[in-house]
């Protein structure tokens, strides 16, 4: 069965781009900006990740610089998107293009990078999927729990609400430029942080390791609302929704490969079923029109003895 | 407590949509003053409470509040001194976030927002006194989002949420405006509460001249982007909607044109 072979795999790589998928669910449902710059920061990621560890630094610090390498390439779009007034998406088309460059110079122009397994020994890897697999999951509850705190604070709640709604944010004394540029900073180092795991699990960074990054990680955050946005209201368990998405959309993956499809035809597969299920609220929305014409104020409960 | 003067405000300039919104605007509101704004369409009375809250900056003129000069001072900074209801029952309030989450952000108007829990058991128990104040239920309902909410319930929550932490300055846009006419009134009712017992400096503009005749101390009406009439004490509770419309046609030289007024009316 070497569909069953390639589980373990498969879960792993869903784990490592719902990390990724869980920055993407920052900005895209947190703070309702579409940011295109994961693209590029998921392998800057990979980036610094491999050249840190292949001049010779610490494992760990070479993830954490990864983190800081991804929350650069984010203030970018936030500056673009606040300072420059530059509208959400096309401030993150600016970051990835720009990043396929900064990109090729932490790689010493080079196109790829391989991150040796026998000269570094790094804890994940393809050649230890078991253990991987287990490292990849603990990291991403550690950072649930971390968010799930975050977001649980005062400035946490100021950057819900400047998603939620501008005006009122603005009225009740929230400086929503800041909250944006602090909200896609934080989803840039996780979204890079997500990079230089998958550059260690796969032995190798490649400059083009995140193209389709967002539209994957749009995949997971849909494919965990779909099915748990009914039973899961808990921000953790949103949180762990998008991780499972993510495990979802591999374990998918690996059954059409297994079932034929050529590996170049993924994307294609990928952005149709993603725009597929962006579209059901839309459609959800005309049907229930067409049903009802009610406005939101009128009819309900009236307010008494006010 | 606020003092506006020569404020001007031209929209869109130089272009074919330039708009003169502010021609002048010179207002001084005493503390305890409740002052209600009237005036026909595009007579500048959104325009005037949106300059005062910071939405836009000002072409011309000085913004004072309680003597602190907020002419440049950006939107959020100034909201430490100002709260603020909409028209829009839904522009108040964040839709997706619980009730309770809500009048926390509220509370913390003009404090710095670090990384303390969000909110306070002790805040938990004043909230849910401040609501059952209300009296609409919504004690019972503090971990409900704010969207499952009616437009009447949305509006007095957001009263609530502006006067909560006594704020230098209430403005009151056409907050009853969407309102169907039972609600409005409870919500009417509900602002003349609040405002007396926290001692409130309000402004409110509204399209109803019986509502700007009966609440307040005070009134201003407004046309072409300035004011140009002002009463108050007993001179205003004696003032009836016809001596309005007539003084309105004697100062402005035209007919009042508002067209939610003249329906309302």
């Amino acid at each position: 069965m070497p569909f069953l072979n390639a589980m373990p795999g498969a879960i792993t790589q869903g784990i490592i781009w719902g990390i990724m998928a869980i920055g993407v669910y920052l900005t895209f449902k947190i703070l309702d900006v579409a940011d295109l710059s994961v693209d590029g920061s998921f392998a800057t990621g990979g980036a610094v990740l491999v050249s840190m560890v292949t001049a010779g630094e610490n494992l760990y610090l070479s993830m954490f610089c990864a983190f800081l390498a991804g929350c650069l390439a984010g203030l970018a779009t936030g500056l673009f998107h606040t300072k420059f007034g530059i509208p959400a998406i096309l401030a993150g088309i600016l970051t990835q293009l720009g990043l396929y460059s900064i990109n090729l110079r932490i790689q010493n122009d080079m196109a790829n990078l391989p991150l040796s397994y026998m000269k570094y020994k790094y804890p994940i890897t393809l050649r230890n999927i078991n253990q991987s697999l287990v490292i990849c999951a603990v990291i991403a509850v550690l950072l649930i729990a971390i968010l799930y705190w975050f977001f649980g604070t005062e400035r946490g709640h100021s950057l819900r609400v400047t998603g939620s709604n501008l005006e009122m944010a603005r009225a009740n004394g929230i400086n929503t430029d800041n909250n944006k540029i602090l909200g896609i900073v934080l989803s840039n180092g996780i979204v890079a942080f997500s990079g230089g795991l998958l550059a260690q699990y796969q032995g190798f960074c490649d400059v083009n390791m995140g193209r389709g990054a967002i539209v994957i990680g749009l995949a997971a955050v849909i494919i965990g609302e779909v099915i748990f946005g009914k039973i899961f209201h808990n921000f953790a368990l949103r949180l762990l929704a998008t991780i499972i998405g993510g495990v979802v959309y591999y374990v998918v993956i690996t059954l059409v490969l297994n079932f034929g499809m050529k590996a170049n035809d993924l994307k294609l597969f990928t952005a149709l079923v993603v725009g597929f299920f962006l579209g059901i609220p839309y459609w959800k929305n005309q049907i229930s029109q067409k049903f009802s014409r009610k406005t939101y104020s009128d009819k309900e409960e009236v307010i008494e003895n006010a | 407590m606020l003092e506006v003067k020569g404020l001007y405000k031209t929209f869109n300039p130089g272009s074919v949509n330039e708009k003169k919104a502010l021609n002048g605007i010179d207002l001084t509101l005493n503390e305890g003053d409740f002052v209600t704004v009237i005036g026909g369409n595009g007579a500048g009375k959104s325009t005037m409470l949106n300059m005062i809250a910071g939405v836009y900056p000002v072409d011309r003129g000085t913004i004072t509040i309680d003597g602190v000069d907020v002419t440049k001072l950006s939107e959020h900074k100034r909201a430490k001194y100002i709260g603020r209801v909409f028209q829009d029952p839904r522009m108040g309030t964040a839709a997706d976030m619980w009730l309770e989450e809500n009048l926390a952000i509220a509370n913390r108007r003009g404090k710095f927002r670090g990384l303390n829990w969000s909110i306070s058991g002790k805040e938990r128990k004043e909230f849910k006194e401040m609501l059952t104040s209300l009296d609409l239920g919504l004690e019972n309902r503090m971990t409900t989002k704010v969207g499952l909410l009616s437009g009447g319930q949305r509006q007095a929550v957001t009263l609530l949420m502006a006067v909560m932490n006594h704020p230098k300055l209430l403005l009151l846009d056409e907050h009853t405006a969407a309102l169907d006419p039972k609600t409005a009134k409870n919500v009417l009712a509900l602002s003349d509460k609040f405002i007396e017992e926290n001692h409130l400096t309000a402004l409110m503009v509204t399209h109803n001249m019986r509502d700007a005749i009966a609440h307040g101390n005070r009134l201003i009406m407004m046309n072409e982007g300035r004011i140009i009439l002002d009463v108050s004490g007993e001179e205003k509770k004696n003032l009836t909607v016809e001596e309005l419309l007539e003084e309105f046609a004697k100062l402005s030289g035209s007919e009042f044109a508002n067209d939610r007024a003249l329906l309302a009316n």
